[in-house]
C-alpha cells in the first residue's frame, strides 16, 4: 500500500459520503440533487482551482470574493447602460483581469505579502462594488442569459455550469500535473530562491498565476450573477474564506509545494455533498458550519497526528533489538 | 564635564520627540489629526460631545481586538476567529444573565473574559502544541466557534429590554467624557503596551516572531509564548464581546460576523508587520482609530458610506506599501554604510602598514 497522504483521504471520503448519503436518503443520489450539488459549489469550485495554483507556491489571494462581486456589478453596470450582455461579459472578465493584474503587480514587483495585500485589495475591490451600484440591484439580465444560470442543460439534470466546471478542473490538473510549468509551481512552493537560482521565472509566473486568479474570480462572479438573475454589490460575501478552506482541505500545504488537484476538486465536492446530505436529513445549517470548521482542522491535525505515531511506532521498533555495547 | 541637567533633559527630550516624530506610529497618527481636523472643520457636528461619544464607542470594539491581534502577529501568527470568538462571548455572557435585570456587569465581563480565554487556548494548543499553521487552525475555528454559536442561538435574538440595565448603561454612558467601552480599551492597550515593551516575555514574542528557531535556539519557550498569544488574543475578542453586548444592547447570531479581517487590517495599517517580529500595540490602535474615524467622518463629509470600506482597502495598501520603500531605503542606506565602513577599514589597515614599514 502506498503512502496516506490527505489528498487520497478526501476521495475516500467522497465515495464513502455518496455511499452513506444514498444509503441514507433515496434524494441524494438521485440526479436533480446531484445538479443542485454542482449549481451550488460553482462559483467556490471555479475560484478554488486558481488559487491552488496560488497557495502552492506559497502566495494567497484573499480578494477573490471581492473580485467575482466587482466584476458581477460591472457585468449589471455594463448591461444596464450598453444594453449588450456580449459586451457586458467582457467587461467582467476584463475586471477580473485587471484585480488580478493589480495584486500580482503589489506582490511580485513590490515585493508586498500577498495575505496583507489582498486583506487590502478585498476591502478596495467591495468598496467600488457600492461606488458602481450604490445600494440598487440590476436584475433585469435578459432571460436567454439567466437560463444558463439556473436551469439544466435538456436531456439531463445537469445545469449549464458542470461542463464548465469539468473543463476547468481538468485544464488546471493538467497545468499542474503534466506540465513543465506546474512542475515549477511545485519547485517554487518547496523553495523559491532555490527555483529562482535554477532560472525559473518565479516573480513573472506568480505574477500570471494572479492574473489568473482575478480572471477565474471574474468568470465566478458572473455565474453567480446569471445563477442569482441579478447583480449585487454584496454578492459572494465571505466566499474568500470557503475557497481558501476547501483548497486547504483539498491537502494542499498552506507554506506551498504540497497538493493535488484532484484532492481540491474533491474537497470541493466533498463539502458541497456533506452540505447537501445534511439539509436533507433537516441537521439545521449552523451544525454545517461546524463540520466544515472540524473538517478543516481535521485535515491538519490527521497528518500530524499520524507522523507522530509513525515516528513513536520506528522508535519503538528500532528499541526491541537492544543496540550491542561496543 | 559640568553637569547641566536643563540641556540633558532638553537633549533627552530632543531625542524622545525626534524618535516619536520618526516613528512608524508618527504618520498613522498624523493622518488621524488631519482626518479629525478636516471632518470637524467641514462638519462641526462630528466632533460635538455626541460625536465624540459615537467614534469613540465605535472604536473601542476594534480597537481591542487589534491590541489582542498584535500579540499574535508579532510572533508571525495570526488568529482569524476574533470576530467568531466576539460573537461566541457576546452571546454566553449575555445569556447568563438573560431575564436579570438587576444582573451584575461583573459577571457579565469575567464570563466573556473567560469564554475568550479558553477560545484562546483552543486555538493556542493547536498552533503550539501541535504545530499546525496558524492560518488554517484559527479559519478551522472561526467556523468551528462561529458554528457552536449559531446552535446555541438558534436564530434567537437577545435584546437590551433582557440584559441587566447595569450592562445597557456600562454601553451608554461614560466617565470625563469617554465612553466607558473607550476606557476599557485604553487601558488594555496600555497594559498591553507596557507589557510587550519592557518585559522580558514580552519581547520574547518578537524574538519568536523574528526568527522562530533562533529564538528556540537561544532557549526562549516557544510553546508557552505561543499559547500565551493567542490566550490574549483571545481574551481580547471575549471582552470585546462584553462591549459589543453593551454597544448594540443584544446579540444574535450575526454578531462578529466578518471582523477578522478588518481587525487584521488595523493592525497592519498601524505598523503591525504581518510577517512578525515588529509593531506596537500603539500601532495597532492608531491604525483602529484611524480606519474607524476614516468610515464616520466620510458619513460627516456626506460622501456615500460605500467608499469606506474602498478608502480602508486603499490605506491598507498604501501603508503597506510605504512600509516597503522605507524598509528597502534603510537597507540600501546600511549597505552603503556597510561598504564605507570596509573601505576606512582597508585603508587605515594600509596606512598602518605603510607606518610599520
Amino acid at each position: 500500500m502506498s503512502r496516506f497522504t490527505w489528498d487520497r483521504a478526501v476521495i475516500v471520503l467522497l465515495v464513502a459520503t455518496f455511499a452513506v448519503g444514498a444509503v441514507l436518503d433515496p434524494n441524494f443520489a438521485s440526479g436533480s440533487n446531484l445538479g443542485f450539488v454542482i449549481q451550488d459549489i460553482g462559483e467556490i469550485m471555479l475560484i478554488a482551482l486558481p488559487m491552488t495554483l496560488l497557495i502552492m507556491t506559497g502566495e494567497i489571494d484573499l480578494s477573490v470574493a471581492s473580485t467575482a462581486a466587482l466584476a458581477g456589478c460591472v457585468l449589471g453596470w455594463t448591461w444596464r447602460e450598453s444594453g449588450s450582455m456580449a459586451v457586458a461579459v467582457v467587461a467582467a472578465l476584463a475586471t477580473g483581469v485587471v484585480c488580478g493584474s493589480v495584486n500580482g503587480f503589489l506582490v511580485t514587483r513590490l515585493g508586498l505579502g500577498s495575505l496583507a495585500v489582498t486583506i487590502g485589495s478585498l476591502g478596495l475591490y467591495r468598496g467600488l462594488c457600492y461606488a458602481l451600484l450604490g445600494d440598487s440591484t440590476v436584475a433585469d439580465f435578459p432571460t436567454g442569459w439567466t437560463d444558463l444560470g439556473y436551469s439544466t442543460i435538456p436531456g439531463t439534470s445537469l445545469p449549464y455550469v458542470a461542463p464548465v466546471l469539468v473543463a476547468f478542473a481538468v485544464a488546471f490538473g493538467v497545468l499542474l500535473h503534466l506540465t513543465r510549468t506546474g512542475r515549477w509551481l511545485f519547485a517554487i512552493g518547496q523553495s523559491a530562491e532555490a527555483a529562482r537560482f535554477a532560472g525559473i521565472p518565479v516573480a513573472r509566473l506568480k505574477f500570471w498565476l494572479f492574473v489568473t486568479t482575478g480572471a477565474v474570480s471574474g468568470l465566478a462572479g458572473i455565474v453567480y450573477d446569471l445563477r442569482f438573475a441579478s447583480a449585487r454589490p454584496d454578492g459572494a460575501l465571505g466566499f474568500e474564506l470557503a475557497v481558501i478552506a476547501s483548497v486547504l482541505f483539498g491537502g494542499v500545504s498552506i507554506f506551498g509545494g504540497v497538493g493535488t488537484m484532484w484532492g481540491v476538486a474533491g474537497a470541493v465536492l466533498f463539502l458541497g455533498s456533506v452540505r447537501s446530505l445534511l439539509q436533507l436529513r433537516n441537521v439545521p445549517p449552523n451544525a454545517l458550519t461546524i463540520v466544515t470548521g472540524g473538517l478543516l482542522l481535521g485535515s491538519v491535525v490527521v497528518p500530524v497526528l499520524a507522523a507522530r505515531l509513525q515516528a513513536y511506532r520506528e522508535q519503538h521498533a528500532s528499541d526491541v533489538p537492544p543496540a550491542a555495547p561496543p | 564635564m559640568k553637569h547641566v541637567p536643563g540641556a540633558m533633559f532638553g537633549a533627552t527630550l530632543g531625542t524622545a520627540v525626534g524618535k516619536a516624530v520618526g516613528s512608524r506610529e508618527a504618520p498613522v497618527a498624523g493622518a488621524l489629526v488631519v482626518v479629525l481636523v478636516v471632518t470637524s472643520v467641514v462638519n462641526p457636528r462630528f466632533l460635538s460631545d455626541q460625536g465624540r461619544f459615537d467614534l469613540m464607542v465605535a472604536i473601542a470594539i476594534t480597537g481591542l481586538m487589534a491590541i489582542g491581534q498584535t500579540f499574535v502577529l508579532v510572533m508571525r501568527h495570526v488568529d482569524l476567529s476574533v470576530g467568531s470568538v466576539l460573537g461566541l462571548s457576546a452571546f454566553i455572557s449575555a445569556s447568563a444573565v438573560k431575564g436579570q435585570p438587576d444582573g451584575s456587569l461583573l459577571t457579565v465581563l469575567i464570563l466573556g473574559l473567560a469564554v475568550g480565554l479558553a477560545a484562546g487556548l483552543v486555538n493556542g494548543l493547536l498552533v503550539a502544541a501541535l504545530g499546525l499553521p496558524a492560518l488554517v487552525v484559527t479559519l478551522g475555528t472561526l467556523y468551528v466557534f462561529q458554528g457552536v454559536q449559531a446552535l446555541l442561538t438558534g436564530g434567537t435574538r437577545i435584546n437590551a429590554d433582557q440584559l441587566p440595565t447595569s450592562v445597557v448603561r456600562f454601553g451608554v454612558s461614560g466617565g470625563l467624557g469617554i465612553p466607558w467601552l473607550m476606557w476599557v480599551c485604553l487601558a488594555a492597550a496600555l497594559v498591553g503596551a507596557v507589557f510587550l515593551r519592557t518585559r522580558r516575555t514580552g519581547r520574547d514574542l518578537y524574538a519568536v516572531g523574528s526568527n522562530p528557531p533562533a529564538a528556540r535556539l537561544v532557549g526562549i519557550p516557544v510553546v508557552r509564548r505561543t499559547l500565551l498569544a493567542y490566550a490574549v488574543s483571545g481574551a481580547a475578542a471575549g471582552l470585546a464581546g462584553v462591549l459589543f453586548l453593551a454597544r448594540f444592547g443584544g446579540v444574535d447570531s450575526n454578531a462578529g460576523l466578518g471582523y477578522e479581517l478588518p481587525v487584521v487590517a488595523a493592525c497592519v495599517v498601524g505598523g503591525v508587520n504581518i510577517l512578525g517580529g515588529s509593531g506596537t500595540v500603539a500601532g495597532a490602535l492608531l491604525g483602529a482609530m484611524l480606519l474607524k474615524t476614516m468610515g464616520v467622518s466620510l458619513s460627516a463629509l456626506s460622501v456615500p458610506e460605500f467608499w469606506q470600506q474602498a478608502i480602508n482597502g486603499l490605506l491598507l495598501i498604501i501603508a503597506i506599501t510605504a512600509d516597503r520603500f522605507v524598509f528597502l531605503h534603510r537597507a540600501r542606506i546600511a549597505r552603503e554604510e556597510a561598504i564605507r565602513l570596509r573601505r576606512a577599514i582597508r585603508l587605515a589597515a594600509e596606512r598602518e602598514l605603510e607606518v610599520s614599514r
